[in-house]
């Protein structure tokens, strides 16, 4: 295939190269400044996809964000992209794109040739057809996903990297057409720091498509001096190919900069997109605007095209895609597309304009020039096959409602259509302007701001190139003051600009045919979405009124293109059907995205490894070197078991769990949260935080506490040492360590900030190996000689300050496994040092390294509770039969202690902590599995409570269980059952919760 | 994303840097047990969901872990104020303090 269609004017491309490219297998060329859908254009392919309900033939419309139709798969393999706009992808050489839909091609589709698919989705076909019977909906699904649904995700991994910035500036300014240059330069110029970003490959917006002249220069050359004397200021910043994508709260704005994407080149060259973070003092939006479509029958036949879209492609990138075109304007504006096609050399049959006697100063240029215009009149019905053969156009009345006269037949290929301008509002919506009808310029513009910006040029309705450059000029000084930079004066010089005087343009949403709407051929409003002007009255005739709910109902902007087009029209239309005004009916509010962005940039760099920080403890190597199983306890990394020539999880946590008991085994406990407490008021502070009472702790003693929230639910617990006068130490859970501390500052800075008291987090300064077992004293003597360690000199619960393996130490004498236990806590520095010592010591004892699974068994084998695992923020001492924690005779109400006595708290039939051990003691009951009385119970059953922690415990020689049930503390001897998803139901009875050594008798090693 | 300015640091810093914290100015009864259940169950759970002016209080959990209030409107999300704990808010519902 050959370009036919390619002309040598393209002001930004340039026709003597050559770019290859593949479009559905097939080879092409275009040249260098094309986008994929200008070089499609140059090819003459007419139909790029099938739309979404009808399976009809879809060309390209317009030539930028706003494309309903040309929607591209791009590049292949694991970098693929899906749902790329044609319009926004620069040609590079061996660029693959493919069709998204269309089955088996968009050439011969087998749904449109069938029809019945289409005429089975009428607005609301979602809810009416999928509703009932519900079970069908994934048929359903299936089968519209594989008949029309958009590209396909890759399954691979992606192999580009992306990137964010985080950026602040003075001025923010989006968009790079005139409005945008001019309001950067003069914020530049004022001394702002400014970041302008555009969309578009290059700076420009409507000037690299404008053949007008400035200061007597063509636009294009002006735009390329701005641009230089832009990037000439240091404190400028220039983005092209970066989408300001959404406007959120405070000024900041989501940037999406496609880095690479243009270059086809994957992964080696740095980041594929960025996402720049920007936080801006001043915005100004100079978004420009989107032309308008006009709504006839049969719209959507390929060769229909935006007016300023076929100029674009003529005047920017040298196209003309046909040869003989009719224009169909409401508007002056559009005139300029008939006089760029007559100057390509190709035929204008006819300037069809809806108003009675256009008189504007280019109506007379263009009659000049030869062309026909048919004044008062509209195309009512395009007709052709997969590309317009012929227009029928009729005469119509003053207010474009009616057909007054004789239908007459012109032949073409091209229907360039203007219905005039709608501003680009999107980013002004986002952050919650409501906008305002505006009569003179038949459009929607921003509202009143709710954030720190202003609108200038197109986007805010100001639609003449002076008065863009103007309102730029003077936006740009104004935030650069409001910024604190310069004094708002403006200092551009106004260029000399010969602009044609424009008369009104006609308001004209949908054209009338001989026929009525629901009996005309498809006059459609959303092309992506196939929505039609009949699909929108008959939602109104169905009962909708709300613009919102017709929106949902049929639909309408919910495509790709997020109804750039199609939405005012649809809006007019709806208002027409219900009989108000445009301004009554309002508006839908756009919301981010304006533009599909990737998830890749969203994620930046944070992932694989980057995705959430990794805590190792001081001894994580040696842990590593001898083969451990970690597992995530927050973002830490703990031993979980310590497998031995290939044994299974089970093989090495029986194993660990027998050593403990038998001997000695060590932990690494550093993860234990610790925060060091210090000032006059710590105890008394303490005592109001834990249930019990610290006031009496001496140094060198400790105590086990629980923490309640005010609702009087266990949030926490651990253990607290005091370590001096005005000192104490409090030990967390691993995961709680963050959140207590946070706790601790809430009430000690909102509630008594008169007590004198400080916490300082200190869990990574210390590294705590925990010896524990009948052995372990035997093995903490051999490195430590200034500790006197008898039972009765170094009770259970004391701490002593000395000298470990030749390391300055604080040992708690505490227990978590109901052993005689050692806990050694050391400077981080010399954990691995100390560890190293305690393994060498404890050789002869065959100390065994124990990970957090054996843990978990050994304390469950006890009955101690983990928070958060046998409790979940609904537990009170009383229901895990921790009454003896709560101190009865604390003076100070303490945090939680009045939720105890609530009605609530005292209930007989809350759920309590009980053992289960099951009937047969080879059978591990399931954590998380729910206990019933009645397993005959007809289904739903009756849930008594649930199984928190469950293990087989080596040491008993079955199968352990801690649950919670209801009324559990007076149901020991009873059997219940736990029904399992697999179908079986296994039988346990309630016991203590205490398995092993219930007299607390085996600490106690002399 | 919000921008608050921290009355301790004295900077305007990201609201990742910052956690919520609920309503601000609750005060936490001086004698729990003279309570009823109801009255007690409304200092533990009632909270005012205003729409447009609110008292929130916010810690600066990455920053220098200090608590603070801001009056904030929930409409709009402008912050208009942010004071420490102790401090009045000059802003409220009924308008500016004098």
């Amino acid at each position: 295939m050959s370009q036919i269609n390619r002309l040598n004017t393209g002001a930004r491309t340039d026709s003597t190269s050559r770019i290859n490219f593949t479009y559905n297998g097939k080879q092409m060329q275009g040249v260098v400044g094309d986008t994929l859908a200008s070089a499609l254009l140059a090819n003459g392919v007419n139909v790029v996809g099938r739309s979404f309900k009808y399976s009809r033939p879809r060309g390209i419309v317009g030539h930028g964000a706003e494309e309903p139709n040309a929607i591209m798969q791009i590049g292949s393999g694991a970098a693929t992209v899906p749902n790329l706009k044609a319009t926004q992808v620069e040609l590079y050489e061996g660029l693959e794109s493919a069709s998204v839909n269309g089955w088996p091609n968009v050439n011969f589709d087998l749904m449109s040739i069938t029809g019945w698919f289409g005429r089975m989705m009428p607005p609301g076909f979602y809810y009416k057809t999928f509703m009932y019977p519900a079970k069908l909906w994934m048929t359903y699904e299936h089968f519209i996903r594989k008949a029309a649904g958009l590209g396909s995700a890759p399954v691979q991994d992606d192999p580009d990297s992306y990137d964010k910035l985080n950026q602040h500036c003075d001025v923010l300014v989006v968009g790079a057409g005139p409005a945008g240059l001019v309001a950067a330069r003069e914020a530049a110029r004022a001394g702002a720091r400014v970041i302008i970003a555009d969309e578009q490959s290059e700076f420009g917006g409507s000037l690299l498509a404008s053949i007008n002249s400035i200061d007597g220069q063509v636009a294009t050359s002006w735009v390329d001096e701005l641009v230089a004397e832009l990037e000439s200021f240091s404190n400028v910043q220039t983005l092209p190919r970066s989408t300001a994508f959404g406007y959120y709260d405070h000024n900041f704005l989501g940037i999406l900069q496609r880095r690479t994407d243009h270059l086809g080149i994957s992964a080696d060259s740095g980041s594929r997109q960025r996402l720049h973070r920007v936080r801006a003092k001043r915005v100004i939006l100079a978004t420009g605007a989107f032309e308008r479509p006009l709504v006839f029958a049969q719209n959507d036949i390929p060769g229909v095209m935006q007016a300023s879209s076929v100029s674009t492609y003529i005047n920017r990138y040298g196209v003309a895609p046909g040869n003989r075109m009719i224009l169909f304007t409401t508007n002056d504006n559009a005139y300029q597309t008939a006089i760029d096609w007559h100057r390509a050399g190709r035929a204008v049959v006819a300037v069809v304009d809806s108003r009675s006697a256009p008189s504007g100063e280019i109506v007379a240029v263009a009659q000049e020039m030869g062309i026909r215009v048919i004044a008062g009149s509209g195309v009512i019905e395009a007709q052709g096959g997969k590309r317009v053969r012929r227009a029928l156009v009729a005469p119509l009345n003053g207010d474009g409602t009616e057909i007054t006269g004789v239908v007459e037949k012109l032949a073409c290929d091209l229907i360039a259509c203007s219905g005039g301008w709608s501003p680009a509002i999107h980013l002004s919506s986002h952050t919650g302007a409501k906008p305002v009808w505006d009569e003179t310029i038949i459009g929607f513009k921003p509202g009143q701001s709710v954030q720190k910006e202003r609108s200038a040029g197109a986007c805010g309705g100001t639609y003449s190139l002076a008065g863009c450059i103007a309102e730029g000029a003077s936006a740009g000084a104004e935030a650069a003051k409001l910024a604190g930079c310069g004094d708002g004066t403006v200092h551009f010089p106004m260029p000399q600009i010969k602009e044609f005087s424009e008369q009104p343009a006609q308001a004209l949403f949908l054209v009338p045919h001989t026929k009525a709407t629901s009996r005309a051929p498809s006059q459609f409003v959303d092309m992506q979405l196939d929505v039609s002007a009949s699909g929108i009255e008959l939602a109104v005739r169905e009962g909708f009124k709300s613009v919102e709910h017709i929106k949902r109902y049929t639909a309408m902007g919910f495509g790709t293109d997020q109804g750039k087009l199609g939405n005012i029209n649809g809006m007019a239309i709806l208002a027409n059907a219900l009989g108000q005004s445009i301004e009554q009916t309002g508006t839908t509010i756009f919301r981010p995205s304006y533009s599909p962005t990737t998830f890749g940039a969203i994620a930046g760099a944070d992932v694989g490894a980057l995705f959430d920080p990794e805590r190792y403890t001081a001894v994580h190597r040696w842990h590593q070197e001898q083969g451990a199983a970690f597992e995530d306890v927050g973002q830490w990394k703990r031993p979980w078991y310590f497998p031995r020539g290939g044994e299974s999880m089970q093989d090495a946590v029986n194993r660990e769990c027998l050593a403990v008991r038998n001997s000695v085994g060590i932990l690494d406990a550093s993860t234990l949260g610790k925060i060091d407490i210090q000032g006059p008021d710590a105890a008394e502070f303490i005592t109001r935080m834990y249930t019990n009472s610290y006031l009496k702790l001496a140094p060198g003693k400790c105590r086990y506490g629980v923490m309640l929230k005010e609702d009087g639910m266990i949030f926490d617990d651990g253990v607290c040492a005091c370590i001096g006068d005005n000192h104490y130490l409090m030990f967390t859970t691993t995961g709680g360590a963050a959140g207590v501390l946070a706790w601790l500052e809430l009430w000690q800075q909102t509630e008594w900030p008169d007590l004198q008291v400080y916490f300082t987090s200190v869990t990574d300064h210390w590294t705590t190996a925990t010896i524990t077992g009948p052995n372990a004293r035997k093995v903490l003597a051999k490195v430590c000689d200034d500790i006197e360690l008898a039972n009765d000199a170094f009770q259970f619960m004391d701490w002593r300050d000395g000298t470990v393996a030749g390391v300055a130490a604080r040992v708690f004498r505490i227990s978590f496994t109901g052993e005689l236990t050692y806990e050694i806590n050391v400077p981080a520095h010399y954990g691995r040092h100390v560890w190293e010592a305690l393994i060498a010591a404890g050789e002869e004892f065959d100390i065994t390294p124990y990970g957090t699974e054996s843990m978990h068994v050994l304390r469950a084998e006890k009955g101690f509770i983990i928070v958060g695992q046998d409790t979940d923020g609904s537990m009170t001492p009383a229901d895990m039969n921790m009454d003896w924690v709560v101190g009865k005779n604390k003076t100070f109400s303490f945090i939680g202690k009045r939720s105890l006595q609530r009605s609530d708290s005292v209930r007989k039939n809350r759920k309590q902590l009980v053992g289960l051990k099951t009937v047969n003691g080879t059978q591990v009951l399931p954590e998380g599995a729910q206990v019933v009385f009645d397993p005959e119970q007809k289904i739903p059953m009756s849930m008594q409570g649930h199984v928190t922690s469950s293990y087989f415990s080596s040491n008993l020689g079955h199968s352990i269980a801690l649950a919670v049930v209801k009324g559990g503390h007076g149901l020991l001897g009873k059997t219940v059952y736990c029904p399992l998803a697999d179908g079986r139901t296994i039988a346990a009875e309630i016991v203590s919760s205490v398995f092993y050594d219930p007299k607390g008798e085996r600490q106690n090693v002399e | 994303m919000l921008l608050i300015h921290c009355p301790h640091c004295r900077e305007d810093r990201e609201e990742e840097e910052y956690s919520y914290s609920g309503e601000a100015h609750i005060v936490r009864p001086l004698e729990p047990e003279a309570l009823s259940d109801q009255e007690w169950g409304d200092y533990l759970f009632f909270r005012k969901n205003p729409k447009g002016i609110h008292h929130e209080m916010w810690y600066h959990a990455v920053g220098c872990r200090r608590y603070f209030y801001a009056t904030r409107n929930t409409l709009s999300y402008e912050i208009i104020e942010t004071y420490k704990v102790g401090e009045q808010p000059q802003v409220s519902a009924q308008g500016a303090a004098q």
